[in-house]
């Protein structure tokens, strides 16, 4: 076999991985897309709080430390204790579904009704006063996030490549835990949406405003709840982002590549995200390889937005997403 | 309790109707300067089928959303299964046992019509959020029970062969039906139908009242339906209130309220000298 076949089977399969990784960051656009019909532009930024709260927790930061510092003119950083992994990904839950209710409760319970543009003006708002929030609460430094995640080459892939082609493939041991985080978390989404009655009410209010109501659903809980889901992807995404890249602040950048795979696989449909996150993925990975040479490289940086910009053109509700028919 | 009459009563056909369940004590709603109800007093009797009819624009809706919740009346009190009900939000009282349907139809149109009356068990469903992510155990049986509970539903209003399709394919009568069978899902201790023949042609006329009828025979289920078609009214209720410009003109069995001067004045209009 040639070289560049076996190199070729190598970038795809990296490919798959990293795409798996811009899925879960679309999954949480998908998730309260489907269910308020709100475009979260604050997803990203979401990811990067949860991460930031994590970390913070994890190491026994005092929230809001530089604050409490510069007003009272005390010198506090750390409670001095630090809190296992387990633990403080629960505790970072609650922070989220803390987040979700007064996220519901000060800013979109006020928008019922609104315009789709006026909610997502709101979560432009939300995106910007989080990330502002998230630094002065954990402080801006890049952390290093370590919760516990095997890193590196796996080297079962590599020993088996080797013994077959000759040339040992390079996969990393996070990349294959994120991608079975990534199966459970949509299997899990998929059944909870369609097979129970949280789910069912979800779809329900997400549908019809009041006839939710009229068989005794609760939109408040219901959004909440949504917002909470939202809020619990975007940790998975920050746990996996934040171990890979360090927590920073250019994790909320990383919605912004969620959008041609939102573009790809609909904004409405959850296997939709997935299958949408691996074509990009394996996309750029592949054209960087085949073509990136011929026009001097760095394809990767917008060969996403190139194939997304096809796709508006010739499927623009996507490869899953449902089919816009306005009657007239 | 003070004055609610408890006696059962049985009518003519054997249908058993018990004591009050619903009273509405001098409602008056009013959107801005407009009076819609203005001062209505009546009651809903367990197991009987009560209308409230009137020319278009008399409250009628109005009325239905204060029972369901959906209007807060400015005055008046309303009572039920003998306790004054504080203002609610919609969903507090459908999961109180009052379940209504819509003039306009309010389904799931992206939704089966499984799934649709399946939203209608709710109130059943105790299961909590975490059992639910799980699906385990108490969360799994009560899905199957509530599953058995809809598909008797589903055979009993004769919608078997559509339980698969999305909602918003079905014509406009079965669309009707399929809300009557999500709102008959929740075992409604009273149902609320809102114009259930508008808009339909005589034979789904007829179909309609023959389910209506059948669910109160079957179930014992206490109806509140509004209808401006006075025929099927007298037909299918054992009492009517009768409303005009938001007040109360009549009430009483459908033979009482065909032979009252006032209720012939609003239908048939006047001569004002």
């Amino acid at each position: 076999m040639p070289d560049s076949v076996i190199f070729g089977m190598e970038v795809f399969l990296n490919g798959l991985m990293a795409g798996v990784l811009y899925a879960l960051v679309a999954l949480g656009f998908v998730l309260i897309y489907k269910a308020s019909g709100i475009f979260n532009y604050a997803q990203g930024v979401m990811a990067l709080f949860a991460a930031l709260t994590l970390v913070g927790i994890m190491e026994g930061q005092v929230p809001f430390s530089h604050l409490i510092n510069a007003v009272f003119g005390t010198k506090v950083h750390h409670f001095g204790w630090e809190v296992p992994a387990l633990l403080a990904i629960a505790l970072t839950v609650v922070v989220m579904i803390a987040l979700a209710w007064i996220v519901n409760k000060l800013i979109f319970r006020h928008l019922v009704g609104q315009e789709p543009i006026i909610l997502f003006m709101a979560t432009i708002g939300l995106a910007y006063f989080l990330e502002g929030f998230g630094d002065v609460m954990w402080g801006a430094d890049i952390k290093k996030l370590d919760v516990g995640l095997p890193q590196g080459m796996n080297s079962a892939i590599d020993d088996v490549t080797f013994g077959i082609f000759g040339y040992g493939f390079f996969i990393d041991n996070l990349d294959l835990v994120a991608t079975v985080v990534a199966a459970l978390l949509v299997t899990g989404l998929v059944m909870f949406a369609q097979y129970s009655k949280h789910g069912r009410a979800m779809r329900a209010v997400a549908d019809d405003h009041q006839a939710a109501l009229s068989v005794g659903i609760s939109l408040n809980f219901i959004w909440v709840m949504v917002w909470s889901l939202a809020g619990f992807v975007a940790l998975v995404a920050g746990i996996m982002w934040g171990t890979k890249m360090g927590v920073q602040f250019s994790l909320s950048l990383i919605a912004l590549k969620a959008l041609p795979v939102l573009m790809l696989g609909g904004f409405t449909s959850i296997p939709g995200a997935i299958v949408g996150g691996l074509i990009i993925g394996v996309g750029e990975k592949m054209f960087e390889f085949a073509i990136g040479p011929l026009v001097g490289g760095a394809t990767e940086n917008w060969f996403a937005y190139m194939l997304a910009l096809i796709f508006l053109v010739f499927r623009p509700q996507g490869l899953f997403g449902e089919k816009i028919i306005e009657r007239v | 309790m003070n004055d609610m009459s408890q006696e059962t009563t049985v009518t003519a056909d054997g249908r058993k109707i018990g004591g009050v369940v619903m009273e509405m004590k001098n409602i008056t709603l009013r959107f801005g300067g407009v009076v819609a109800i203005r001062d209505i007093s009546f009651d809903i009797r367990e197991g009987e089928i009560r209308a409230i009819i009137g020319p278009n624009g008399a409250g009628k809706s109005s009325m239905l959303n204060v029972i369901s919740g959906f209007y807060h009346p400015q005055e008046g009190e309303v009572w039920y299964k003998g306790e004054r009900r504080p203002p609610m939000k919609p969903y507090q009282v459908a999961q109180q046992g009052i379940a209504r349907t819509f003039q306009n139809i309010a389904l799931f149109e992206g939704m089966s019509v499984l799934d649709n009356v399946m939203t209608g068990r709710i109130r059943q469903m105790k299961a909590g959020l975490f059992a639910q992510a799980l699906w385990k155990g108490t969360a799994e049986r009560e899905e199957v029970a509530n599953r058995e509970a809809v598909e008797k539903i589903i055979d009993f209003l004769e919608i078997q062969h559509i339980r698969k399709t999305p909602v918003s394919r079905l014509p406009y009568g079965l669309k009707k039906r399929v809300e009557l069978a999500r709102a008959l899902a929740a075992e409604p201790s009273i149902l609320l139908l809102d114009e259930p023949m508008a808009g339909m042609n005589v034979e789904e006329k007829e179909d309609m009242s023959r389910f209506i009828l059948d669910v109160n025979d079957e179930f014992g289920t206490t109806i509140a339906l509004i209808e401006h078609d006075m025929g099927v009214v007298m037909d299918l209720s054992d009492r009517v209130v009768v409303m005009d410009y938001g007040k109360k003109i009549g009430d009483g069995t459908p033979e009482e309220v065909r032979s009252n001067q006032a209720v012939i004045d609003a239908y048939l209009g006047v001569a004002h000298d």
